[in-house]
């Protein structure tokens, strides 16, 4: 897209004796929406106190604009941080708030009083000014820490799973929110959340992370459609995670059943990892297909069924709008762009660092 | 009904408590103050608080309280932030240190001081012993302002400390974030968040500090009368109850005052101890 604006090199941290970031990397681009995904513990949120400089990293540097922060302190950094707990200044009105870091800055009067107007039409709450924190929504002092943060120009914002504490309904309209501010202040954001939904619906990019380590990165379709390994495979959705063998270039074995694929590159009768979406599972008339199964658990999850299906030995999780009544028979059929191949973890390097 | 009936009994041992030894006493010191050894009114007993002896000794005693709860907050306040940020697992070693002493008669420690201070006393002698001139600060208003810095202390430290930990990490993290270095941090965000901390300090020693007679007894030689001395001496040498319950009423005054005038700085009324 263009120049990268942040480049994360070679961090490594530690927390007593645990391992939190092995050797990170990570290059940011400018105008870019980044989301490091994961679980708990898996460092996204590490990274990001390294970038505002919360936390200092044990090796490794962090450019910004090609120039070495890894020492400057928070407040000299031109990044803005939206905190997880809003963090607002309790002892202030939201007005106050706003202009904390301006008056910080020794701006005039006439340009605190403009931004204040200003970040209070963008964040949609423009009489809310002379209010405290206290007496406001988790939402609206979401909006106020962002507003709060935004007033300063940074290049980059931080958020640290700012819609975390929000309601369902609440935090999808703050996600449009998020995606409108972004497109209108064109700047940098990165996000760090463990909800993959977020994940998908807002980024550029997506940094899958697991155990200090970045286990995929790429666009929200590649992340979702091509995973590169079972945990993001897994972590991303549902997903049905086969094991099969590459017989040849094109053919895969699941379940004893050959399948033609699109992957190529694998070898011959190799092991490997199958991934397949509950969605891409068609269920068909049993006599044309080549997988025949057992329904045996059906839930109406209103946009769809969610049905699991005893076949060849394992249990498939199909999704689909048509139902068919737990007991019956069914044929089951994936097209072949819709089967992902992995392949097999290289056995001792991720799962010795589950267990590190 | 019967139900809050009983709810309302629970109450009793409390209600007896603030009757018997509260509310009855204001009233007996109430009457006392306001009438003459024949029981008739008067207010002679709160002007008796313009002779100059008494005016004077209240002066001191605002002076000198004034000064050691100044001097309280100073050192209670880096104290309460270091604590504060040690976190809560590494310090409950130094809170315990701090509030062990606590835990030792009053009047003990006060003795301590005394025996520490006197001009044969402890400090001076290790003091000649290194060849040094030794301090001469026993019945000074030096030493009952150390007497009472020493023993009002922890009032200071841990109701500031309570009202620092209060204070997540990420409210101070966001300060850095929007520029502020730490100086601007704490005079921005930390003083105005601990407020009620600072405010309750403040009233939990100066109060007492400015009421104490033991003190100025103990480190004052009974030649340094703070108004709490006169009263004192109003009750157990004079014997006239009258005069005592009129200085203290006037002092009771002045305590409400300067609460009431603390209380203009805690919009919350979080630190509030009335």
């Amino acid at each position: 897209m263009s120049t990268p604006l942040i480049d994360l090199v070679g961090i490594t941290k530690r927390f007593d004796d645990t391992l939190v970031l092995d050797d990170l990397n990570l290059s940011i681009r400018e105008n870019e929406f980044v989301t490091l995904l994961g679980p708990s513990g898996c460092g996204k949120t590490t990274t990001l106190r390294i970038l505002g400089g919360f936390t200092q990293p044990d090796q490794g540097k962090v450019l910004f604009e090609g120039k070495d922060i890894s020492n400057v302190p928070p407040h000299k950094r031109q990044l803005n941080t939206v905190f997880q707990k809003y963090a607002l200044f309790s002892h202030l009105n939201i007005e106050e708030n706003i202009a904390f870091g301006l008056k910080i800055k020794k701006k005039s009067k006439q340009y605190i009083r403009d931004k204040i107007d200003y970040a209070l039409k963008l964040v949609n709450l423009d009489d809310y000014g002379k209010r405290m924190p206290d007496s406001l929504s988790g939402g609206q002092q979401q909006r106020i820490a962002i507003a709060r943060a935004i007033v300063n120009e940074p290049k980059v914002l931080l958020l640290d799973e700012p819609l975390g504490a929000l309601d369902l309904k609440l935090r999808q309209d703050m996600q449009y929110e998020l995606i409108r501010l972004k497109n209108e202040l064109g700047i940098t954001f990165v996000y760090v959340t463990h909800d993959q939904e977020e994940a998908l619906t807002m980024s550029d990019t997506i940094v899958v992370m697991n155990q200090g380590y970045i286990q995929q990165m790429g666009t929200p379709e590649q992340i979702y459609n091509e995973p590169e390994n079972a945990f993001v495979a897994d972590f991303i959705g549902d997903s049905n995670i086969i094991d099969g063998t590459m017989i040849q270039d094109l053919v895969v074995e699941i379940c004893g059943v050959r399948f033609p694929c699109v992957d190529t590159g694998f070898g011959r009768n190799k092991p490997v990892d199958v991934v397949i979406r509950p969605e891409d599972v068609e269920l068909i008339q049993s006599e044309n297909a080549p997988l025949i199964g057992t329904v045996s658990h059906l839930i109406f999850k209103g946009v769809h069924y969610e049905m699991e299906v005893e076949a060849g030995g394992f249990t498939w999780l199909v999704h689909s709008t048509s139902m068919s009544p737990v007991g019956s028979r069914v044929g089951l059929y994936v097209s072949p762009e819709n089967i992902q191949i992995m392949n097999k973890p290289a056995s001792e390097d991720e799962e010795a660092q589950v267990n590190e | 009904m019967s139900k809050r009936f009983g709810k309302q009994l629970l109450a009793g041992p409390y209600l007896f408590w603030m009757i018997a030894f509260t509310i009855i006493p204001l009233i007996m010191m109430g009457v006392k103050g306001l009438t003459d050894s024949q029981g008739n009114f008067t207010l002679n007993n709160l002007m008796a608080m313009g002779n100059p002896v008494n005016s004077q000794a209240l002066i001191l005693s605002l002076e000198l309280s004034l000064i050691s709860t100044v001097l309280c907050l100073l050192l209670a306040y880096p104290l309460a932030l270091i604590l504060r940020n040690m976190g809560s697992g590494s310090n409950s070693l130094i809170v315990f240190l701090f509030v062990l002493p606590m835990w030792m008669n009053f009047l003990l420690r006060t003795f301590a001081w005394q025996t520490l201070l006197e001009k044969e006393g402890v400090i001076n002698g290790l003091l000649s012993a290194l060849g040094l001139p030794g301090i001469n600060i026993i019945n000074t208003p030096a030493a009952i302002v150390l007497g009472m810095v020493y023993n009002f202390l922890p009032f200071m430290v841990l109701p500031l400390y309570n009202a620092l930990a209060k204070i997540s990490d990420d409210v101070i993290n966001a300060a850095h974030d929007l520029g502020a270095n730490r100086a601007q941090t704490l005079v921005r965000v930390l003083i105005p968040q601990s407020l009620p901390g600072i405010i309750s300090g403040i009233t939990m020693v100066f109060v007492p500090a400015l009421t104490t007679f033991v003190i100025s007894d103990i480190l004052g030689g009974a030649k340094i009368l703070l108004i709490g001395n006169v009263i004192e001496q109003q009750f157990t040498v004079s014997y006239d109850w009258n005069t005592g319950a009129g200085l203290s009423i006037v002092l009771m005054i002045f305590v409400l005052a300067s609460m009431a005038l603390l209380n203009i700085f805690d919009k919350n009324g979080e630190g509030t101890v009335l």
